[in-house]
């Protein structure tokens, strides 16, 4: 996780959006999403394929208008009055293949208002700075889709924009350039920009993000911190006794279960040390206990997927076991 | 909060200025592109078609001779015949129909014209036979109607013998008459009217495959979190234009120089009413108004469909209707002040046409003023149509019902197997 920005503490919103409706021919794609990006905060999106995240993007930055709710970006109603002071890289990567790198950086600049001459100057300098200096006079058609795709994220920030937005930034770099991008993110926050990003791998979000919002089905069933998140989920408790039965066993929670020489259940509300009391006291000869806190990915999982089933009309494995 | 400004950036980009952007990146693409000196390279087509085409019927007509009539009569008759159709000829000039002598019949002989007519020559449409007092035609019923006159012409200066003197005609000219004036200038409005329909449709369909393209290249959506979707088309229409207008001044200069080198060779075509300057400003002006309406159109279009094989599809019934309107501007030029001639000048897609073959006939300026005023309207709208309807028909990430079903489902069934979603 990135340390916040000054900004962050002082809790301005650099998105805020609230009941964002998006329907496409007659499919809800996006239902009633409320988010609230604090600035200089590192922002997850996280949902599974096809969850909404891309459309609530899109509506944030203005590519498409919401059929309903509100939102506001930098302050500004319109998108597009504050588009210089925003950064974004489609998940559709795209660059004009007959374009030199530095042309294309620079012309990704002049879109968002850099004088092209001042737009090549700093091309050159991210592509030296990023080790892509050989790159600089190639046109995109004789790059790997790796360095096309950097040079795109080199010309999503040439124009040192406030706020970037990164729609699935991973996908299609090899583990290498992910690790550079996520230096690159922390490094953005570092400086007080707000970064957003969307994804499907919950690794990148847990170690990037201050803040997640969890899209399912097109509804946000989850927006806060990650710690939040993951209190969602109740710490697991992993105990090992010497005895194999006993009076101690009534201590435990009717749902524990055994594996192995292993017990799993999760922490009671009561905490632990009631339990470890009667363990002791039952003679169950405690040889290991442990607890774990859920991840974000067991956080992930129990908020989408519920959400998901609701939208289908599904019923959830608790309910089918039923 | 506010957004303060990024080092360097100007701050918000105007539509025009967002276009400009645009403009000036398609317009150096195209202009350094193989689309480009195809492009250029466009109008040799129908010139060398043409000169093919125009070789071949050549060809095919000096194969084909000419209808002749056929002359079965006694010798003297026939002798009368050839010599006042020859007398006439150098009179008349080559109007009158050849006579080929078929058979000489000696006195009192008999035979039989339509057998002749059945056999033999390819080119006897017709035979003359009786005499020049009782001339008789035998042929198919619309040759023998349209010889009938010059036959009995023929005859008759046969039957009298040597040519009667013809008094002589003083001939005093004019410059021109007001029927032949308005016949030359309407050739001159037609020869504009088809150069601009032509342009036109070569241009509109480049910017087509222009946008398919940057479609393709999946740039659209760069574009279209950045600036405006208006400026986006304005920028895409105006390179194109710009290109075109390259495009043109190379012809031009090509043109010019074969026409210096051919000099009078070439046909002189009639001075328009309102000058040659006049027209060719206006021209152009209503080259561009023509192409911006056109090109707006097929931007829409493009930007509703994902391939070219659905490009071809919904700008087939574009372009049929664009020739109608083409037919229907021809047309109104012909009837100058009619009711048909304003619908066409005040229609926006055939008011260009209408308007420029106008300029050939009609000397008024003002008109055009507006003319353009109106068209130009009518350019604004299509674009932010346009530019509404792509933004509504093509950023949508999530595609049909069963696509969108299906992700859910999926979602679900990771959930359920107890699967990570990632």
């Amino acid at each position: 996780m990135t340390g916040n920005g000054p900004q962050a503490a002082s809790g301005q919103l650099a998105i805020e959006a609230r009941g964002l409706v998006k329907r496409f021919e007659g499919v809800t794609a996006v239902d009633g999403v409320d988010l609230a990006v604090p600035s200089g905060s590192v922002y997850g999106i996280l949902g599974p394929n096809g969850a909404g995240k891309t459309t609530t993007l899109r509506m944030m930055l203005g590519i498409i208008d919401p059929d309903s709710g509100y939102r506001r970006i930098l302050g500004a109603e319109r998108p597009h009055d504050v588009a210089h002071a925003i950064g974004y890289l489609p998940e559709e990567r795209g660059l004009y293949p007959s374009m030199k790198a530095t042309e294309a950086i620079a012309f990704l600049g002049a879109l968002r208002g850099l004088p092209l001459r001042e737009g090549r100057r700093r091309a050159h300098e991210l592509l030296e700075r990023h080790g892509l200096g050989h790159a600089a006079s190639r046109q995109i058609r004789q790059l790997s889709k790796g360095m096309a795709q950097q040079v795109q994220i080199l010309g999503t920030l040439v124009h040192r924009p406030r706020l970037v937005v990164f729609d699935e930034p991973f996908s299609g770099l090899d583990a290498l350039n992910q690790g550079r991008l996520e230096a690159m993110m922390r490094g953005l926050a570092e400086e007080g920009t707000t970064v957003i990003f969307s994804t499907h791998v919950i690794a990148h979000a847990e170690r990037l993000c201050d803040e997640v919002a969890i899209i399912a089905g097109g509804k946000v069933p989850f927006a806060g911190p990650v710690d939040l998140a993951r209190d969602r989920i109740p710490a697991q408790v992993r105990l090992e006794t010497r005895a194999a039965d006993g009076p101690w066993r009534l201590a435990l929670p009717a749902e524990a279960r055994r594996e192995g020489q292993f017990w799993h259940f999760a922490l009671p509300d009561t905490g632990i040390e009631p339990l470890l009391r009667a363990l002791i006291a039952g003679e169950a000869g405690i040889l290991s206990l442990s607890i774990e806190r859920a991840g974000l990915h067991d956080a992930f999982v129990a908020i989408a997927g519920a959400a998901a089933a609701r939208a289908l009309g599904d019923q959830t494995p608790e309910e089918m076991a039923r | 909060m506010s957004a303060e400004m990024p080092s360097g950036v100007h701050g918000r980009l105007s539509i025009l200025s967002a276009a400009w952007v645009v403009a000036r990146r398609d317009f150096t693409a195209i202009l350094f592109s193989r689309t480009f000196f195809f492009f250029l390279l466009g109008p040799l087509f129908p010139v060398v078609v043409g000169a093919l085409a125009g070789s071949v019927g050549s060809s095919v007509e000096r194969s084909s001779a000419r209808p002749e009539v056929g002359v079965i009569m006694t010798g003297a008759d026939a002798n009368a015949i050839l010599r006042a159709r020859d007398g006439l000829a150098e009179r008349l000039g080559q109007g009158l129909p050849g006579l080929v002598v078929l058979e000489r019949l000696a006195p009192g002989e008999r035979a039989d014209p339509s057998a002749a007519l059945a056999g033999k020559r390819a080119n006897i449409a017709a035979v003359l036979s009786g005499s020049p007092a009782a001339p008789v035609l035998t042929g198919p019923r619309a040759q023998i109607e349209a010889w009938s006159g010059d036959i009995a012409l023929i005859a008759a200066q046969a039957e009298q013998g040597a040519l009667a003197p013809w008094p002589p005609v003083r001939l005093q000219a004019t410059a021109s008459s007001q029927v032949s004036e308005h016949k030359a200038r309407l050739r001159t409005a037609q020869a504009a009217q088809t150069l601009l329909f032509l342009l036109t449709m070569m241009l509109a369909g480049m910017v087509l495959s222009n946008l398919v393209e940057e479609k393709g290249n999946k740039i659209i959506e760069v574009l279209a979190a950045a600036i405006p979707m208006e400026a986006v088309f304005l920028g895409k229409l105006f390179a194109m234009l710009g290109v075109s207008l390259v495009g043109i001044a190379a012809w031009a200069a090509v043109g010019g120089g074969l026409y210096l080198a051919a000099g009078s060779a070439l046909p002189d075509l009639p001075a328009p009413a309102v000058g040659w300057p006049m027209l060719v400003v206006l021209g152009i002006l209503y080259f561009s108004m023509a192409y911006l309406l056109l090109g707006s159109v097929f931007l829409s279009i493009g930007s509703l469909a994902a391939t070219v094989r659905e490009v071809q599809t919904l700008s087939m019934p574009v372009t049929m209707m664009q020739l109608m309107l083409f037919f229907f501007a021809t047309y109104a030029m012909t009837q100058p002040g009619s009711a048909v001639e304003i619908a066409a000048a005040l229609f926006p897609f055939s008011s260009p046409f209408a308007m420029l073959a106008r300029a050939a006939q009609d000397g008024a300026v003002m008109p055009h003023i507006g003319a353009l005023l109106w068209q130009g309207a009518w350019v604004l709208l299509l674009v932010r149509v346009g530019s509404r309807l792509f933004r509504s028909r093509v950023m949508k990430s999530g595609g049909s019902r069963r696509r969108v079903r299906r992700a859910l489902r999926r979602q679900s069934g990771g959930r359920r197997s107890g699967a990570a979603v990632e």
